[in-house]
């Protein structure tokens, strides 16, 4: 249906096998859809802690409710499968307790722009030192495809039988105007940029939030006749242009028959950093990172709680 | 001593149990619980959270709970409403958790802010599915402070969320608080593993006493924790028979409290007119029993300081001899359906009901149990036809009281 040229053939995130012994075997087989590309996600995720560490001991995935949440499962590590929407409170409250814990938060577009969205505003806005990775494929997956709030105007879903009367949300805009100090959004389409960006989204000290375009091909994809798995990977090339410069070999793609309607065109890899003081150096936690704004702060945490 | 607030003895009180995480919403009447914990955690290398809701807040608690640390938050009715989600999440996934609820009248924003006891039943009902819930009630600010350390001490044995409920009043009342801290040692705490990390090891696998030993997150045990039914490993299953019996141990584990949490009796050896009442409704009915007894009347005190799970054993053992009951609440008859339950045909129950934020005087008290005092000859120790006595309470107590429909149905039937 549709062709793609001249795609990326970047390897910086190689896929070398090691981050099998991260998952978790005794949870498999895992409940992913085929052609879902939630688990392409969660495979370079693994690759590239793999590179990092041997053994996820001292990292806590924290997850909501949704078929996005659930590939925390299969990670052998601590993992906190919590309620709908609220993962990121879980996740304050553990890195509060816990400043030394890498803390990743995983949710997906409805349970982190529509349920939870008030969590996702507010964790940007303190930004508290941890990384939030929302797969967003544009419906509820694991309810039967009803609408989501990224769900593009007019598309189709089991609640939008005439088409969507509702306009959708660009999180990572979102995540930006809230004061995330790291931005970024990725294509289970190349996850070797996802992978490049979830790397630099965990050195960086604040609040990191990447969205990630998945597809849904059971309910997203068929109601609106998008085509297989692999042709709603293919679709993903809309999200063009990159504005990163090392991601700028674009493929060009031809329209896609019968994929009405539209999805709209984003731009893909780190679209905006910063750097405030987190929210552990605010509170004057000790055991958390610092942030390159503490060097020139005049606020100091600690006078604050000596006080 | 110190002369302090209840809402202030309940931080004193959490900060005494070594409680160091605060994640809290503003609401009348239990902000100044979030202000003292914001004055307080600081000095105690502890974390307050000024959080977005009431969910966030259990959320964030629930998160640093796991992550070790003694956590608490307290709020009132609309935010004890939002709360219920993760109050059901601790109880499942077995996360230690004290959550404070001042209440106030209610349904909805209610009564900002006038007392009531109207979230009794909340505290066990509120979240969807069979649970057990474990509630606390003090009645004095000296209450509120053991209370809540003993909530802690609970909440951290049991790996169960703990409620301590107290009204408006007891948070804004003013008393003198012997405010000494109790050795760390006697305050009940997490079990730990005690096999070292690897694959063998079960989050969810209980010990004898139906508890299962809970790592905290990031010390080797890797494991996963989740709202969803779960076997030993915390895996998610939908096998009915690992259900129902994670349900039932689940159940079974905090009956214990029953033996832990001890009743007040007061003047309960020879009582034929038994008045069951807790938190302020409580303290005002033990001075209506000393005066119903210069007025020889045999009256007497039972208090349970644990609403939940009612311990039925001993309201039943307090009840054997008692020819009337009177239940004192603020609110329509919450708790006073449990007295039914466990009188049955034993004995009559008579409840003292007041809603809508006037609190209940020990005039009142008074002057109930003497209608019925009167109307039965409880004095005499002689029960009076049941039809005589009720037409007295009614004929001559109409606008004051409120007879339960239980009483009327029971009329009815005759």
């Amino acid at each position: 249906m549709s062709t793609v040229t001249d795609a990326t053939t970047s390897t910086r995130v190689p896929i070398t096998g090691k981050e099998k012994r991260l998952l978790r075997h005794a949870m498999m087989p895992h409940m992913l859809c085929p052609g879902c590309g939630h688990g392409i996600i969660l495979d370079a995720m693994l690759s590239v802690l793999s590179e990092r560490y041997d053994s996820l001991d001292n990292v806590a995935f924290v997850a909501g409710i949704g078929c996005s949440s659930r590939i925390i499962g299969y990670i052998d590590a601590c993992t906190l499968h919590t309620t709908h929407g609220r993962p990121l409170s879980f996740a304050t409250g553990l890195k509060l307790a816990r400043p030394e814990l890498t803390v990743i938060v995983i949710t997906g577009d409805g349970d982190g722009l529509s349920i939870g969205g008030n969590h996702l505003i507010h964790a940007a806005r303190r930004n508290i030192d941890l990384t939030c990775v929302l797969l967003n494929n544009e419906i509820y997956g694991m309810t039967g495809g009803q609408a989501a709030p990224t769900t593009v105007l007019g598309a189709y879903t089991t609640t939008t039988p005439q088409g969507n009367t509702q306009h959708s949300f660009d999180a990572a805009e979102l995540a930006k105007a809230a004061g995330a100090t790291f931005v970024a959004r990725a294509q289970s389409y190349r996850p070797q940029v996802f992978g490049e960006v979830f790397g630099q989204a965990l050195d960086h000290v604040g609040f990191s939030f990447i969205e990630v375009m998945s597809d849904c091909t059971e309910y997203f994809g068929r109601t609106n006749r998008f085509g297989t798995g692999a042709d709603m990977l293919m679709s993903q090339a809309r999200y063009e242009p990159s504005i990163d410069a090392d991601l700028t070999r674009r493929p060009t793609v031809e329209p896609i028959v019968n994929a009405q309607p539209v999805r709209p065109v984003l731009p893909t890899g780190l679209l905006y950093r910063s750097s405030r003081l987190t929210l552990e150096e605010t509170l004057g936690v000790k055991g958390g990172r610092s942030s390159e704004a503490s060097e020139t702060s005049y606020y100091d945490g600690d006078q604050r709680r000596n006080s | 001593m110190r002369l302090i607030q209840g809402n202030e003895a309940c931080a004193e009180g959490a900060i005494a149990a070594g409680c160091r995480f605060f994640a809290g919403y503003p609401i009348s009447p239990s902000s100044e619980i979030a202000e003292a914990m914001a004055r307080l955690l600081p000095k105690y290398e502890g974390v307050f959270l000024q959080a977005e809701d009431e969910m966030a807040s259990l959320g964030a608690v629930l998160g640093a709970s796991l992550g070790g640390a003694r956590a608490m938050t307290a709020t009132s009715g609309p935010g004890f409403s939002l709360m219920q989600e993760h109050i059901g999440y601790a109880y499942l996934a077995e996360i230690p958790c004290v959550v404070v609820d001042v209440m106030r009248g209610g349904p909805s924003t209610g009564l900002p802010t006038l007392p009531s006891q109207g979230d009794v039943m909340q505290a066990q009902w509120g979240s969807h599915g069979d649970r057990a819930a474990v509630a606390l009630a003090p009645s004095s600010v000296q209450e509120v402070y053991d209370l809540t350390i003993q909530a802690f001490s609970l909440s951290e044995s049991l790996r169960t969320p703990v409620t301590v409920l107290f009204d408006e009043v007891v948070g804004h009342m003013r008393e003198g608080v012997d405010l000494s801290v109790p050795d760390q040692r006697s305050i009940g705490s997490r079990p730990r593993p005690t096999q070292p990390p690897g694959e063998s090891f079960a989050p969810y696998r209980a010990n004898a006493d139906l508890i299962a030993p809970l790592p905290d997150f990031g010390r080797g045990y890797r494991f996963h924790v989740t709202g969803l039914m779960h076997d030993e490993r915390g895996f998610p299953t939908t096998d009915t028979s690992i259900v129902a019996a994670l349900l039932e141990r689940l159940e079974k584990k905090v009956q214990v409290v029953k033996e832990m949490v001890a009743p007040e009796s007061y003047l309960m050896d020879d009582a034929s007119l038994v008045i069951v009442s807790y938190g302020i409704t409580g303290r005002t009915a033990k001075a209506a029993v000393d005066a119903l007894r210069n007025k020889g009347v045999k009256a007497g005190l039972w208090r349970p300081r644990l609403l939940w799970p009612v311990q039925d054993e001993l309201l039943k053992e307090a009840l054997a001899k008692a020819d009337v009951v009177m239940t004192v609440e603020m609110n329509r008859g919450q708790w006073s359906r449990e007295v039914e339950r466990v009188v049955h045909d034993s004995a009559l129950l008579y409840p003292l009901l007041k809603a809508g934020g006037a609190v209940i005087t020990t005039e009142e008290v008074i002057d109930h149990a003497l209608a019925v005092a009167d109307g039965l000859s409880v004095a005499a120790g002689r029960r009076a036809p049941l039809k005589e006595a009720v037409s007295w309470v009614e004929r001559g107590n109409e606008t004051r009281m409120s007879v339960s429909a239980n009483l009327n149905k029971k009329v009815d039937g005759e």
